[in-house]
């Protein structure tokens, strides 16, 4: 079992307690009527499946019930960080891929 | 003649058989008296359950509450404020809500309490019909809850006067420590009898007594002297 860190809880939990709700900063096009169909479908159906650094939403369901970002390695399973919606992450693809991505 | 396969489903004595309603029957052996049991188990019914939220960073809506209740906001998770004498608690839920718990017959004036104190955008609501509290107490009650959740609730992690929400016995229940060996389990109404028919199962092992709200005090005092002493 995995232990991740609930940064709303700001304690290590077990996996048993999150929900993953896939990949995170999918961003809204501003105006959805103006929007073509293909910036709609992609902004509805279209997921990155990177092998490597994932930026993920994950939910706290047993616990506080808030929705946090995790960045997880998708061949190594290993979260390097989790944090807050609306912050940045420290961790990012190519930046730092030698760092412990591939532990 | 014809052909045939038949089998014996319920071949007596060899299985233990259960009919569809065992569960409303549910009987465990029970110690014979408080003193015997290595768990207690009561219910405190009734009491009011209150839902709060607000902003945690608003100045104001903090102090409010602490005007309307007398006791302090928590802000983080984990540290319970509890008022023991009086008993209201008031638990940290998630950033911004919390639940506060206060005795049978006065939700409805700490609900009117709070209105009167706090303005702008918060909430307040009585959830005391959605939910119920059960009181563990014992010197086996950590091992019981060992086998009932993930979360860690070795003293050195758990200790006095933390309360969390966690994974329960595949379902979810608040775990408060509010004693040496006293906890309370804040659990949904819907969930009441399996959890209740859950912990009672759990707890055989160690010798379980469902105790009215007196009995379970006084042996939780016992329970607390006899961990004290084996700490020495």
């Amino acid at each position: 079992m995995l232990h991740i860190y609930c940064p709303h809880c700001a304690e290590y939990r077990e996996e048993e307690e999150f929900r993953p709700k896939g990949e995170a900063h999918i961003a809204r096009p501003v105006a959805p009527e103006a929007a073509s169909d293909e910036e709609w479908g992609t902004y509805l159906f279209f997921r990155k499946n990177p092998r490597g650094l994932h930026h993920e939403l994950w939910y706290h369901a047993a616990g506080c019930r808030k929705f946090f970002n995790a960045t997880r390695d998708t061949v190594s399973y290993q979260i390097l960080e989790t944090y807050k919606v609306g912050q940045k992450p420290s961790v990012v693809a190519g930046q730092s891929s030698n760092k412990g991505a591939a532990k | 003649m014809s052909d045939y396969a038949q089998m014996e489903l319920n071949p007596r004595g060899a299985v233990k058989s259960e009919s569809p309603l065992a569960m409303t029957r549910a009987r465990v052996a029970q110690a014979a008296s408080p003193q015997e049991a290595r768990v207690l188990i009561c219910e405190k019914a009734f009491l009011g359950h209150l839902v709060l939220r607000g902003n945690a960073d608003d100045e104001a809506f903090r102090a409010g509450v602490e005007r309307a209740l007398g006791l302090a906001l928590p802000l983080e998770m984990g540290p319970l404020s509890l008022d023991e004498a009086r008993g209201i608690s008031i638990q940290w839920m998630s950033p911004d809500e919390w639940l506060l718990i206060v005795p049978a017959g006065q939700e409805f004036a700490a609900e009117a309490a709070l209105r009167g104190q706090l303005t702008g955008h918060y909430a307040v609501m009585n959830v005391s019909g959605g939910q119920t509290l059960l009181e563990l107490s014992g010197p086996c009650v950590r091992e019981l809850l060992m086998k009932c959740t993930p979360y860690d609730v070795h003293p050195r992690h758990f200790p006095v006067g933390k309360g969390v929400t966690s994974v329960f016995a595949k379902s979810s229940a608040v775990i408060r420590r509010v004693g040496e060996a006293r906890w309370e389990l804040v659990i949904r109404r819907s969930f009441a009898d399996y959890l209740y028919s859950w912990i009672l199962d759990a707890a055989e092992e160690f010798g379980v007594f469902v105790a009215s709200g007196e009995a379970a005090r006084s042996a939780a005092r016992d329970a607390a002297r006899e961990l004290a002493t084996e700490a020495r």
